[in-house]
């Protein structure tokens, strides 16, 4: 089954295989997993499996790199970044914490699917922790950039339930956003209508960050 | 560190455009075919189903698409009202809550003109604004206000979360989700702004009730939450 192909530890490999949407599929089955609980994620994901049968476990290890990133992010932010407030570091715990939920029943989810969950990447995030409002911004454009990925790929997931869970991911990404964007002082919503973007788009603007 | 790729994506100066372009490109008209080959349902609920007749119908699976943009149109019309009706009102003082009242204003008023005319191109009657009764919260001020800003904005991200998986066109399901992130934006913000803090026990309170996973609300319990400000 799907589960035999190989696990891309990479992003590079991912974008090899390019978009698909056997790939949207599985890459929302982490969601399933993830608002649903691991454990209870199985029949969505074998529902998604036994729809196109083609298992995208590396779009899954995909999915999970990004969480990580933005994990990390958050985990460096909090432990690096001077003269965040007493609120504003509370916030960025908070989505620490929010990614790394992520991070977590993503990684259940693979496992479930018999797939091996990549390893985390080394990041590198270069001066956004430098200050306050580097950090905020980079931070904007992080989570702006989460929104517009869950977006782009959120149509193409052809099982409802698969689709609801997504959603619920989405979501969460968007109100991340819309904190970040009040505390720098700007409209939580940049535009009346989310952009969304395609994987090779989010690919290549992440890419910057990913050491190794 | 170079995060201008980032940023580029992040950016976006012509949004509805990009509405109107996963409607189907040239206009709606594709949309519309798309829709009325993937569901022959369409006929039979017929073209003016407002919140009303949305009502009646709360199992997902069989509610058309036109149905659930009609239910999208009704609770922005409301947004967009109750929005409108805070700044006729010069209650609120503050000129930071009310610029953002009108940035909301703003925004809601464009999902409603794209709604009525997704519902259009859908061969529908696009629904009609409701009537509103909001002048007692607008009474009590603008804490209040934002309250109730903040609870209706959190119901709306739910109730699109809640229909996201019955949409039938992806086309229009592409569409009501740029909707929807937009609409968690704005709920996490004023329920910052209230000092609701993140909440995360559920409910409607807090700028993420629901903790890392966000939930759905269904159609009859939208509706439910939003009948104290319909008047009847």
């Amino acid at each position: 089954m799907a589960q035999s192909r190989p696990v891309a530890p990479e992003l590079a490999t991912i974008e090899v295989h390019g978009i698909t949407r056997e790939a949207f599929l599985l890459r929302a089955t982490l969601a399933a997993g993830a608002a649903y609980g691991a454990m209870s994620a199985t029949p969505y994901i074998s529902r998604a499996l036994a729809q196109d049968g083609n298992g995208d476990v590396d779009v899954l290890n995909y999915a999970l790199t990004l969480e990580h990133l933005e994990a990390d992010f958050y985990t460096m932010a909090v432990k690096q970044v001077r003269g965040l407030g007493g609120e504003e570091k509370k916030l960025a715990q908070k989505l620490r914490d929010d990614e790394n939920a992520h991070v977590d029943a993503l990684t259940a989810t693979i496992k479930d699917l018999g797939g091996k969950p990549a390893a985390k990447p080394t990041f590198d995030f270069g001066g956004a922790f430098a200050d306050r409002a580097t950090f905020l911004k980079t931070a904007n454009t992080l989570e702006d950039t989460g929104v517009s990925a869950y977006n782009g790929a959120a149509p193409q997931i052809s099982s409802v339930e698969v689709l609801a869970a997504a959603g619920g991911i989405v979501q969460v990404e968007a109100r991340h956003a819309g904190l970040i964007r009040l505390v720098r002082n700007r409209p939580p919503a940049p535009l009346a209508f989310d952009k969304a973007s395609e994987m090779k788009a989010v690919l290549e603007a992440v890419k910057p960050f990913i050491k190794a | 560190m170079n995060d201008s790729a980032l940023r580029e994506l992040a950016d976006d100066q012509s949004s509805r455009k990009r509405f109107f372009k996963m409607l189907g490109g040239a206009g709606a008209v594709g949309a519309a075919s798309v829709l009325i080959a993937a569901c022959g349902d369409d006929d039979k609920t017929g073209g003016g189903a407002a919140a009303g007749g949305a009502a009646a119908k709360t199992t997902g699976d069989n509610t058309s698409d036109l149905e659930i943009v009609n239910y999208a149109l009704t609770l922005e019309f409301l947004e967009a009202t109750f929005y409108q009706e805070v700044l006729d009102s010069g209650v609120v003082k503050d000129p930071k809550v009310g610029d953002l009242a009108k940035t909301l204003q703003e925004q809601e008023q464009e999902h409603v003109d794209a709604l009525t005319a997704t519902a259009k191109s859908l061969g529908g009657t696009p629904a009609t604004k409701p009537k509103t009764k909001f002048q007692d919260v607008i009474a009590k001020g603008p804490k209040a206000i934002l309250e109730t800003a903040a609870t209706v904005e959190n119901l709306g991200a739910a109730a699109y979360l809640g229909q996201a998986g019955n949409i039938k066109s992806k086309d229009i399901l592409a569409a009501a989700l740029s909707i929807h992130s937009v609409e968690a934006r704005h709920a996490a913000a004023l329920n910052e702004l209230v000092g609701r803090g993140f909440g995360g026990g559920g409910g409607l309170e807090g700028s993420l009730p629901d903790g890392a996973f966000a939930k759905p609300m269904d159609m009859a319990a939208v509706l439910k939450a939003v009948k104290p400000f319909l008047a009847s």
